[in-house]
């Protein structure tokens, strides 16, 4: 472990413009005792504001996450004001600039621990809390489903607390009476003894010349006022009268519009053509060759789209053109098998001994699973609005990683990172995608060669075109079971890992477990996709134990449940869901019922799924899904992130396949790559169970189940078990054990 | 003439309410009223729609105040990235304008060509039936 010598940090209220602010400054030459020994540059300051308190008794919390619909935005800031005792109707937010104290990439990057853990004596303290949320602040990314329980609990709770205190002890300093007679109500601090109140304000000035407490208290779950209840979400009226301003919508003065062209197969680029054929085109200004893709700038968009479709490119090959999905898929089952031949797995978990268990057992079960690649497919497509002038550059776009984005952006057009300003906006759906700064830099590139501004909007295919895919794969299981059908061995051999680690763990009692992966490669960009290796684990997983249960001619429910009876949470989450689906209810002929359960981000998820199936083809009518966060901060948006997540693990269930033919994605647009529609939406009922204990994500944990509870329910439906997505390629006609229709 | 009136509104009448999402006629984030009616209007040349009155979601209101439906999405708390938000709500005008009190079939045709990556399906049901709800109970005040 490497010498903890990085730089000080103190916690520290200041006065800005009449405001107390509470944040975090990371400054040479702290006095405290205890980490002067660690202090090494001198030269570097680094302020992180949090928390604004204005003469008006407004509260502002600074949230540095970007809003794309999972109220983030309102979530923090809840936090925030609860622990402050703030009156919430005067509370705001404001998202944190991507520039400046908040985005100097090369301090955020040297700054502090690197990948080191925190000093035990700190943590706990304010100095380690905001530490902690500093460090992550610095990656300023939105995504693993973060924002709550990371920066809301270790930032946006402690500065909201370490300001109370210092109210408090500027009140009592003011109105010399003892501290601990004061309390906070609804942003005032109130004397009971003697009658006296007064808002907030009035101490920010006092509040600000006084030492932060070193580890303010926190409030137990029992004290909160704001957090637990569902106030509105901030960004909620500007999305209902058209005002709320995304990437697509910025305007510049003298802006003019680009649209994209990239070589369909990755890794080609731009051999020739010919701009003499578009340029005299109404609105052309100029065509732009960007080395692997070409850019037609024009007055209007609709101009820049027709020029580009007339105009002829060649591209050059990359050795990819004969790649298409059928020899994806030969590939990676032949890693696969080498990798079983040869012993070329890295292994994620080795539980006792699988191999011996599976050698000696009475009976083996034993199945292959496979999903395809997937898209994105946010609704707004990706788009960025770039000016280059006098060195520096400047961004408006969504971004769920701006630091990130500034640095690329930076390094494409050989500036400094702080030449670089981003302007973050509502994000037309982030998923992940737009944790890629692809677009940004065309967009920075493009705008290089111009001097005016430019809003580059990528077509609908252009953006299912050159995504960063969800990986495809291969999963294979084998279990041993005894005699009663209880699995001793659990032995799994997976494709490409990525990311979180413990993705393909199972919550079950069985003793010998080996899960292990190999790596297959291919010219396919990867991009975290909601939820990332979850999607596809849970997919495999809870599919399999489904097998496992049927194997054992047991109800899939109490298989698990039995399988969970170490593992109180899962068996309490699993059990919610089971009985508020009425689980053993019948249901009529051609209905079928299926259910999954599984953690990522913290938070464990069980969901039922009731599917009808109709001319072959089956409809989710009902989805209940019981969650379990620790405590959800926000219920009613917890509700939504699991509403949300189910129907974008669903359609991708149902419908999602990228496949790839001649070295290209296959699908552009909706048509071709469909979304779950209005009448296709089943209802979806959430039921949330506050276990306690370490708060979990909220934004993409509601995906991962939705795919083998359906398929289980097909299952149960039909006796056709899903072992390859989507599920749209399935024949589901019912038939009799004789195999004959009897639909 | 040919260019079509979803970017008209967006880059020369200035009015960004209206978004694009996939220029075919696949999504419905386009979504605007043509002399009362739903069309799409990134497949819809401006010369068609010329000389027809044309509302996007910026008219959808009475100046100053909600539409019963953008006050139904504010109580369900529909939106969430809030991007196809424009394009779901001309759909729903649309179809209660036409068809006060819609069953869920009605409501599903109506709106199954907007789609919501965000999922926010169940709560836009809820959304039009409280509308279609409240505009009932005005319309009752206003008989007595």
């Amino acid at each position: 472990m490497g010498k903890w010598t990085r730089r000080a940090f103190i916690a520290s209220g200041v006065v800005t413009g009449g405001a107390l602010a509470i944040g975090v400054a990371i400054r040479p030459g702290d006095r405290r005792e205890r980490v002067a020994g660690l202090v090494a540059g001198r030269d570097d300051v680094l302020f992180n504001v949090w928390l604004k308190l204005s003469p008006d008794n407004t509260v502002t919390a600074i949230v540095p996450h970007a809003e794309m619909g999972q109220g983030a935005h309102t979530t923090l800031a809840m936090m925030l004001a609860d622990e402050l005792d703030a009156d919430w109707e005067q509370v705001t937010m404001q998202e944190a600039p991507a520039h400046e104290e908040y985005a100097n990439y090369a301090l955020a990057r040297g700054f502090a621990l690197g990948d080191r853990e925190l000093p035990v004596f700190l943590t706990g303290t304010v100095d380690g809390f905001f530490l902690a949320a500093t460090k992550m602040m610095g990656l300023q990314i939105t995504g693993g489903s973060m924002s709550v329980r990371t920066t809301g609990q270790y930032a946006m709770r402690v500065a909201g607390a370490a300001a109370r205190a210092m109210l408090k002890s500027a009140a009592a300093a003011d109105w010399r009476v003892p501290a601990s007679e004061l309390e906070t109500v609804s942003g005032r601090i109130v004397h009971a003894a003697s009658g006296r109140s007064a808002p907030f304000a009035a101490f920010a000035a006092s509040a600000a010349a006084l030492d932060e407490p070193p580890a303010p208290r926190l409030k137990s779950a029992g004290e909160f006022r704001i957090m637990g209840r569902s106030p509105a979400r901030f960004d909620v009226p500007g999305k209902v009268d058209g005002t709320a301003v995304f990437g697509i919508d910025v305007t510049l003065p003298g802006m003019k519009y680009a649209a994209v062209r990239a070589a369909p197969v990755f890794g080609a680029r731009v051999a020739s053509f010919d701009p003499a054929s578009v340029q005299e085109l109404p609105g052309v200004r100029r065509v732009v060759d960007l080395g692997d893709a070409v850019a037609i700038v024009a007055d209007g968009y609709w101009q820049a789209q027709q020029a580009l479709a007339r105009l002829d490119v060649t591209f050059t090959g990359s050795g990819n053109e004969n790649v298409d999905q059928a020899g994806l898929f030969r590939q990676f089952s032949a890693d696969l098998d080498r990798a079983e031949a040869g012993g070329g797995f890295d292994t994620d978990v080795a539980l006792g001994d699988a191999d011996s268990a599976l050698e000696r057992a009475e009976r083996i079960i034993g199945a292959e699973y496979r999903v395809p690649y997937l898209a994105h497919a946010t609704m707004e497509p990706m788009n960025c609005t770039a000016r280059v002038a006098n060195g520096a550059c400047e961004l408006w776009l969504g971004t769920q990683n701006p630091l990130g984005f500034a640095k690329e952006v930076a390094e494409a057009l050989d500036l400094d990172v702080d030449r670089v300003t981003l302007h973050n906006q509502y994000l037309g759906g982030g998923f992940g995608r737009r944790s890629f700064a692809d677009y940004a830099i065309q967009a920075a590139r493009i705008a290089a060669e111009l001097p005016y501004p430019v809003k580059l909007i990528w077509s609908r295919e252009e953006d299912m075109r050159h995504d960063h895919y969800r990986q495809a794969g291969i999963s294979r299981f084998r279990a041993a079971l005894d005699s009663d059908g209880t699995p001793l061995a659990w032995q799994n051999s997976y494709l490409d890992k990525h990311d979180p680690e413990e993705a393909p763990h199972i919550p079950y009692a069985i003793a010998h477990q080996l899960i292990r992966y190999t790596t297959s490669r291919t010219h396919v960009p990867w991009g975290f996709w909601r939820s990332v290796d979850h999607s596809l684990h849970a997919f495999f997983t809870e599919s399999f134990i489904d097998e496992l249960a049927a194997a054992a001619g047991r109800d899939p429910y109490r298989y698990r449940r039995e399988l969970l009876a170490g593992r109180p949470r899962f068996r309490d989450v699993l059990d919610l869901a089971a009985e508020k689906s009425s689980w053993d209810r019948p249901l009529p002929a051609g209905h079928g019922r299926g259910i999954a359960i599984h953690e990522s981000f913290g938070t464990i998820v069980a969901q039922v799924a009731e599917v009808e199936i109709v001319d072959g083809r089956a409809h989710t009518r009902r989805v209940v899904c019981a969650v379990d966060a620790g405590f959800a901060v926000h219920p009613d948006g917890l509700r939504a992130q699991m509403e949300s997540g189910i129907v974008y693990g669903l359609t991708a269930a149902l419908f999602g396949e990228i496949s790839i033919r001649g070295g290209a994605v296959a699908q552009s647009n909706f048509h071709d790559y469909e979304m779950l529609r209005m009448r296709a939406a089943p209802a979806i009922e959430t039921h949330i169970l506050n276990g306690g204990g370490r708060t979990g994500g909220g934004g993409e944990p509601g995906t991962p189940a939705i795919a083998p509870a359906v398929a289980n329910a097909i299952f149960d439906a039909t006796g056709t078990r899903i072992r390859e997505l989507p599920i749209k390629h399935h024949d589901l006609s019912i038939r009799d054990l004789e195999g004959a229709d009897v639909a | 003439p040919q260019t079509p009136l979803l970017w008209v509104i967006r880059e020369q009448l200035g009015l960004p309410g209206t978004k694009f999402g996939c220029g075919i006629a696949q999504c419905g984030a386009c979504t605007v009223h043509v002399a009362g009616r739903a069309v799409r209007s990134c497949v819809m040349p401006v010369a068609v729609a010329a000389g027809q009155p044309v509302t996007t979601i910026e008219g959808l209101a009475p100046a100053g105040g909600l539409h019963p439906l953008q006050r139904a999405w504010i109580d369900e708390q529909v939106p969430q990235c809030g991007y196809c938000q424009s394009g779901q709500l001309m759909a729903a005008a649309a179809l209660l304008a036409a068809n006060p009190q819609p069953d869920d079939a009605a409501i599903d045709d109506a709106m199954n060509g907007i789609i919501c990556r965000c999922g926010t399906y169940g709560r836009i049901r809820r959304g039009i039936r409280r509308a279609a709800a409240a505009m009932a109970a005005d319309r009752e005040t206003d008989d007595g």
